[in-house]
């Protein structure tokens, strides 16, 4: 019991680390919360319901579909919502903040009109697949989406660490001043941070749907939420802190359900932002100089 | 090398630079001077594509470009150290030298690397240190050397001794005129007007966006105007107050 439920809840936090990756890195270059995200997830939720149970596609080719569309959302929205207030006369700070949330409403109605309201089972034959060690029950999908969130974060934070790009990411989330002397093209490398992170919240949306069984065009909203709650949790717009807030969320909500009282399993995430903001404001690994933004 | 003019430079409502004439000879080094708000910095920012003139013309090498971003401008060989430094603090000093060769394709980055860090002994010995925890002097030094390594034709050096201790502004000075005997253009913008007229060759003295003086160097430093006004022995613009 107690063993399955680790396994249940390091699942789920493995899937709230990626969401919050994308927040995380949204927020460190462009020092705004990403309101569309946890919508951008939803959506690669729906592509992945819809390639695998209506098109029928195998499950590789449709986390490459869930990909593709998220990053293109994500280009759209740098592109059309949030690039054109960037650096202009008289917009306030707070503008490209509304316009994610414009678009998160947008996207949630447009997949309600197109999906509809329910929830739309995500049918896998994979989903099924389970191994039995001792008593314990442990589904195949579980150790995959283990392993891609994990994969994820060790690839993320090598490329940040080691890469061209990756460097360059971080001296423009540093000071986008500073990055451009330095002869970074600081559009691009903001364009490439939106898209990478709207790819990861795809990549999470697939991995949700997977594990639960159902996505529906509300599950964008609460995610998003989380999210927010995570990245105040591990200090924004830090990678270690994203990892280790998701899964310090997700196994404390699962062992909640378990052991406690279910009820409350979504207020856990509050909770916790309540008291992260009156011990330790800045988050569990965020740096005590707030940077002037 | 380098020539300005007329610029006209506005933040928002506010003209900060009325119309300057300004030209830059290879292989020299030229002085930009004047109390502050005069609009030195503006008219680095503005060079450095970080501000787009409303009016006005920037050349560079024979080649209009005006109103290039300051990625384009240090592909043309115009390289800014900015005032007050901006090193990244959260990226480890070898992080920061290698930031500023981002651009470069080369093979030669590394031994450039390497040998920059011979040459400021203190890096090498902090290369793997946040850039942040360095002091103001070996930050600025790390600012300099990093600029270097996109090997610019042009150095805009903005302030470099603000700041900073007597014995490491003669230092700072003394690379200074290092990098031009290398080669390199540097524009330099000074409040030490006395060692900033010592090591240029030649000067503008800028007052409320407008070059009021120029000339030689050597002929600036017996100037009546600026001895009194930059230089005089009761004023004490020359030792600037470390903050």
């Amino acid at each position: 019991m107690l063993l399955e439920q680790l396994v249940n809840g390091i699942t789920l936090g493995s899937i709230y680390a990626i969401v919050a990756l994308g927040f995380t890195l949204v927020f460190g270059v462009l020092g705004i919360i990403n309101m569309a995200h946890g919508e951008i997830f939803m959506v690669g939720a729906f592509v992945g319901v819809m390639t695998t149970s209506v098109l029928g596609w195998p499950l590789w080719l449709a986390f490459i579909a869930s990909i593709v569309v998220t990053g293109i959302l994500g280009y759209l929205l740098e592109r059309i919502t949030l690039r054109p207030l960037r650096g202009k006369k008289g917009v306030s700070h707070l503008a490209p903040l509304i316009s994610t949330i414009g678009v998160s409403i947008l996207l949630e109605n447009l997949s309600h009109h197109i999906f509809g309201a329910g929830n739309q089972p995500f049918r896998s034959s994979f989903a099924e697949i389970s191994i039995e060690i001792g008593s314990i029950t442990i589904y195949l999908v579980q150790i995959v989406i283990f392993a891609i969130s994990i994969l994820l974060m060790i690839g993320l934070t090598i490329w940040l660490s080691k890469t061209k790009a990756g460097k360059a990411l971080r001296a423009t989330a540093e000071n986008l001043e500073t990055a451009s002397i330095l002869g970074v093209d600081t559009k691009k490398i903001i364009t490439l941070t939106v898209i990478i992170a709207s790819a990861m919240g795809g990549i999470a949306g697939i991995l949700v749907g997977m594990a639960f069984n159902s996505v529906s065009p509300q599950m964008g909203l609460s995610m998003g939420l989380k999210g927010l709650a995570i990245i105040i949790l591990g200090g924004m717009g830090n990678v270690k802190g994203a990892m280790a807030g998701g899964l310090i969320l997700g196994l404390s909500e699962t062992f909640l359900v378990a052991f406690g009282d279910s009820g409350y399993r979504d207020a856990i995430a509050f909770i916790m932002i309540i008291f992260i903001l009156l011990l330790r404001p800045q988050g569990i690994f965020g740096s005590k100089i707030a940077e002037g933004r | 090398m380098l020539k300005l003019t007329n610029i006209e430079t506005y933040y928002g409502q506010i003209q900060a630079l009325k119309g300057i004439d300004l030209e830059v000879n290879e292989g020299k080094i030229i002085t930009l001077l004047g109390a502050n708000g005069a609009g030195k910095s503006t008219t680095m920012k503005t060079i450095a594509g970080l501000l787009k003139p409303k009016k006005g013309t920037v050349e560079f090498l024979g080649e209009n470009v005006t109103g290039l971003r300051p990625d384009q401008l240090l592909r043309k060989g115009i390289a800014l150290v900015p005032e007050g430094r901006a090193i990244l603090s959260t990226m480890t000093v070898i992080e920061n030298l290698e930031m500023g060769a981002y651009h470069r394709k080369d093979k030669d980055v590394k031994d450039e690397i390497e040998h920059v860090m011979q040459r400021f002994p203190i890096l090498n010995e902090r290369q793997s240190q946040m850039a942040g925890t360095l002091s103001g002097g070996q930050q600025q030094m790390l600012a300099i050397a990093r600029a270097l390594l996109s090997k610019p034709k042009l150095l805009l050096l903005d302030e470099p001794s603000m700041g900073l201790a007597p014995l490491i502004v003669a230092e700072i000075f003394n690379i200074i005129k290092e990098i031009k005997e290398a080669g390199t253009t540097v524009l330099l913008v000074e409040q030490n007007a006395k060692q900033a007229l010592k090591i240029a060759d030649y000067g503008y003295v800028m007052e409320t966006g407008k070059i009021i003086i120029e000339g030689k160097a050597s002929d600036l430093l017996e100037d009546p105007r600026i001895v009194e006004a930059y230089l005089g022995r009761k004023s004490t613009s020359d030792d600037k107050i470390p903050s």
